[in-house]
Formats: structure tokens, sequence, C-alpha cells
């Protein structure tokens, strides 16, 4: 202990050289220790970690820049219409939107990739993402896929699939050797695109039938938590895809006949929960549940208007689906978070870009009024 | 040693309690944007604990003007005072600022801002993806700039505990449950 210091002088250079090295060193330790571990934290030292940020980054090299686009399911169409819950989903939730009341709802269908003008196909990915804005103020949103199961199961499954199906610029289509690489790597993938594959799609956005893919929770008001997956289950009997030779050169041909439809009369789909039972894998969206699961049916969904995408309507909406209301929880698959994090940090890179129109401007006399 | 005068209790408290709050959030903050795996669970605490910060930082506020700090020691050089007073002055307007831009934030990006369960606040501006970009930027850059502040302070905390000795860090490292009424620090 150095002897006691004149007050004058505490504060001068002879304080510093009256101190031991222990002591500034315990200083400079505590303050390079707390910012060691804050750029640990923050990644920062650890630039291999699979981050959001490299996860979009690689939407962007398959894909290329689109701004002001999603990185995924980029190519869209906005709808409005509402909910009508028949009381069913009360007694696996306690959510209000499960009550036997209506429900308004916007929500987008798109189609999967990163490519916001790709052409119209039957094989894409089709997807329905839905905002519920609930009685109490509470928000569910959910988006869901025209495929039976999602093809990985965890970040770095989905990290390399993007890498794998990136197409040849030689040949227009994935390196088959590449393809290989990645199924051998992650054996669930192969089994689920074969899944995938075993359905046939529909002729369109209208007859198509959307799922959950990932298992969520069901928390009623007696606490009682089930496991569940979800479907938006067209109430139109599916047709078959027309021959891509049948005249159909439109681009927008899916989008063109959902505007159609629309102009028609509302379309409806049905809120179908499959309910889990003890057991049945709820941390794999790869897997499949048994066919014989409890499908309760909550609600409809009616889509009463189409609008294209534009400031301030579905385009600026993030549709994360783990935006959840109480009565509805995430279950234990990984994959949740990682779609979370992913859709936010696509978010806020298109939100800050200058905006392009979409693929799809709906002719004048489209199926209503901007809700 | 020097006699010391101690922040008053409730002081003591409201400054520790906020000190491993805001230093946990500012880690969670960083590391949620960069794991996935773990990103809802972290921005499920950021939320409610952001919200906590900027309650306990109004009540903290009031407590400052009810309950004054004690003087700083009366050698201490006034380039030190003032660089201490600018600190103190960032800290206070950080531990507003941060979580107001937050909320800010998911307001102009249409999220729901939802605290636990059905519990959730209401959106403070109107939606707009221009308006969102500006202030989850802003929340960003404020976040580090708190750290950075908080560094400072971390590191002058200790400085005065282990080199200047000079009271100012046991004035609120104390454990004692009332503030002295002695003579303030380096008074002669």
């Amino acid at each position: 202990m150095p002897a006691q210091t004149p007050d004058s002088a505490r504060y001068g250079l002879g304080a510093l050289r009256q101190t031991s090295w222990l002591n500034l060193g315990i200083v400079v330790a505590a303050v390079a220790g707390t910012a060691g571990a804050f750029a640990y934290a923050g990644g920062w030292i650890a630039p291999q970690r699979l981050s959001q940020g490299r996860i979009i980054d690689r939407f962007e090299q398959v894909n290329g820049q689109h701004p002001g686009f999603r990185r995924n399911h980029a190519k869209g169409l906005c709808f409005a219409g509402w909910f009508d819950g028949n009381g069913e989903g009360e007694r696996l939730s306690k959510a209000a939107v499960f009550r036997a009341e209506r429900t308004p709802v916007f929500g987008r269908f798109a189609l999967a990739g990163g490519q916001p003008y790709q052409a119209d196909m039957a094989a894409t990915v089709r997807s329905m993402a839905v905002n519920f804005a609930l009685a109490d103020g509470e928000i569910w949103r959910t988006g869901m896929n025209n495929i039976p199961v999602f093809p990985v199961r965890d970040a770095a499954g989905f990290y390399d699939q993007l890498a794998a199906s990136k197409p040849d610029p030689a040949t227009g289509k994935p390196d088959p050797a590449r393809m290989s690489a990645f199924l051998a790597a992650h054996t669930e993938a192969g089994r689920a695109l074969a899944l995938i594959k075993a359905q046939a799609p529909t002729a369109g956005f209208a007859d198509a039938s959307y799922n959950s893919l990932n298992a969520f929770r069901f928390v009623a008001a007696s606490g009682a938590s089930t496991p569940v997956r979800w479907s938006m289950v067209a109430d139109e009997p599916p047709q078959a895809p027309q021959p891509a030779s049948a005249g159909n050169a439109d681009p927008n041909r899916l989008f063109d006949a959902l505007e159609t439809r629309v102009e028609r009369g509302p379309v409806r789909w049905h809120l179908l929960v499959t309910v889990g039972q003890p057991g049945d894998p709820t941390a794999d969206a790869t897997v499949p549940w048994p066919a014989n699961r409890e499908r309760l049916d909550v609600g409809i969904l009616t889509v009463k208007s189409v609008q294209d995408e534009a400031e301030g309507d579905c385009r600026d909406v993030n549709f994360d689906p783990l935006l959840l209301p109480d009565g509805i929880q995430p279950s234990d698959d990984p994959l949740l978070s990682v779609r979370s994090a992913a859709y936010s940090e696509s978010f806020t890179r298109r939100a800050g870009e200058p905006k392009s129109p979409s693929a799809i401007q709906l002719s004048a006399n489209a199926g209503g009024a901007r809700p | 040693m020097t006699s010391t005068t101690l922040f008053p209790a409730v002081s003591r408290l409201l400054h520790w309690l906020m000190a491993v709050m805001i230093l946990a959030m500012l880690f969670i903050g960083v590391g949620m944007v960069t794991s996935p795996d773990w990103y809802h669970w972290l921005l499920s605490v950021h939320r409610p604990l952001g919200a906590a910060i900027l309650v306990l930082a109004a009540l903290r506020l009031l407590n400052r003007q009810l309950n004054p700090p004690p003087p700083l020691p009366r050698d201490m050089p006034s380039p030190m005072k003032a660089m201490a007073h600018l600190s103190h002055v960032a800290l206070y307007a950080l531990m507003f600022a941060v979580p107001l831009a937050g909320w800010g934030a998911l307001s102009a990006g249409g999220y729901p801002i939802v605290l636990y369960g059905a519990i959730h606040l209401p959106p403070i501006l109107p939606q707009g993806a221009a308006l969102y970009t500006a202030l989850h930027m802003a929340h960003e850059i404020l976040a580090l700039l708190l750290f950075a502040t908080f560094l400072a302070h971390l590191g002058a905390a200790l400085a005065h505990a282990l080199v200047f000795r000079d009271g100012v860090f046991e004035s609120m490292a104390s454990l004692k449950a009332a503030a002295s009424r002695q003579a303030e620090p380096g008074a002669r």
C-alpha cells in the first residue's frame, strides 16, 4: 500500500506512478475484457458464425441483387379479407382469433425464390402469408407453403441447400455434383424432397392448400399445451395445372388467374389444425406426422380482394412466423428461430432500399379497392 | 482514507440494478442479430427488458432530482469534472434514446410490440419503411454509443477506485444501508 497521497496530487501523473501494476492491470483488463466479450457476442471475432446476415447474403449471391424486394418469396401479390373463427379452436388455444367471431386479415400470395420477375410456373413453391389483427390488439402472422414438408431441418441445411440449388450459368440447372454432395450431407433433405415431389401441384393460387410446415404449440385457457401444425385448405376442388404449352406464355399467369378469380367472388380456405400426439416430431419440419392425426376445422379465411404491392401495404410487412398471439407458442423446432431471424434481416435490408414496381400490376378494374 | 459521502441507498440500488440490466441488454442486442438459433429467445427477453429499462430510467431521473448525488471531490481537476458530467449526461440521454428508438422502429416497421403473453405496447409512430430504416439504424448506433460510454464509465470508476483512490467509487459501491452525512470527500 503506497503512502497516503496528498489530495492535491492524487489526480496528477504522480498518482499513476504510485499505482501498482496490479491495480493498473485490473482497470485495463476490465475494460478490454468487457469490450472483447461484447465483440465476441456480436460476432466480430467469429465471422465464420452462420448469422442471419450470412444467410441473407447467400440469398443475394444465388439470386442476384434486387433492391427493395424480399430476399425470398420476392414475387407476390397482396390480399385483404377476413377470418371467421367457429369457436372450435378454443378447445386448444386461448388466442382471440379462435373465438366464434370475425377477425380482419390481410396477406400476401407469393412464389418462393428471390427472383422478383421470375415467370410463373406450376412447379414453383407457392406461399400464402397472413396477418390476423386480433380483437384485443394482438397480431398473428403466419407464412405457409403449398408443400407437405420443409426440405431442410436447420440453419446449416438451409444455407447449404441455397448454394446447392443455385442454377449453373452454363446449364440453367443446379449442378448435379453439388446437389448430390448436399443430399449426402443432409440425408433428411432427400427424404423430404421425395415427399415434396410426390405431391402434384394444383392449377393455381386459389385451389392450393398452404401448410405451416413447422410445428407450434397451442396453449388453452386451462394452460394445457398441444403440439400442432396447421394448413389453409382450399375450399375449391384442386385442378390439375395447365400444360406449359397451352397458350399460357403470360409470365404472370398464376397471379393473373388469381386476380380474375377474386374478381368473380370471394375465395375461401378452411384453417385446419392438425393435432399432434405425444411422440410426434415437433423439432423436425422435414418429417410429416401420421396421416390419421385429428384435423380440427377452426374457421374460414375469406379473400375478398387483391392489390398489387405498393407503399404501406403487405409489401412493407414482415410475415415472420414467430409473431404469435398469446395462446400460440413456438415449438422446439430450431428452424423457427432461424426463419424469424432471416425474415427480420431481409425486412431491414429491403426497407432501406429504393423500390421498383412489382412484376404484377393489376388492371384498373381489379378485385377491389385498397383496404 | 478519505471519508466518503455515499449516494443515497435508493440511488445505489437503481444504479446497480440498471447496470446489470443495461449491460445484459447490450450483449443480448448484439448477440441476437448474429445468432439465428437464439434470435427468438433473445428477442423475447430484449423487448420487456428494454421497456423495464425505459421505466427505470424515468424513475432514476426523478430520484436524481429528489436525492441529488454527492458532489465530486473538491480537488478533482475541472476538465475531469467536466468529463464526468458530460459522460453522465450521455448515459442518461442514451438510457432514454435507445429504448425509445427501438420502440419507434418496431412501430414504424408494423411489428406487434409484445412484452409478455397478450401484454403489448401500442405503436408510438405511424408505419413507414423509411422511418423504420432510420430508427432501426439509430437504435443500433445509439446502442453502440451507449456501450462505448459504459466502457468509459467502467474505466473511470475503476480508476477512481484503484488509481485516484478518492472515494468516488466507494460512494456508489458501498453496501452500507444509509448514506453517511459526513463531510464531502476531499473537503478540508
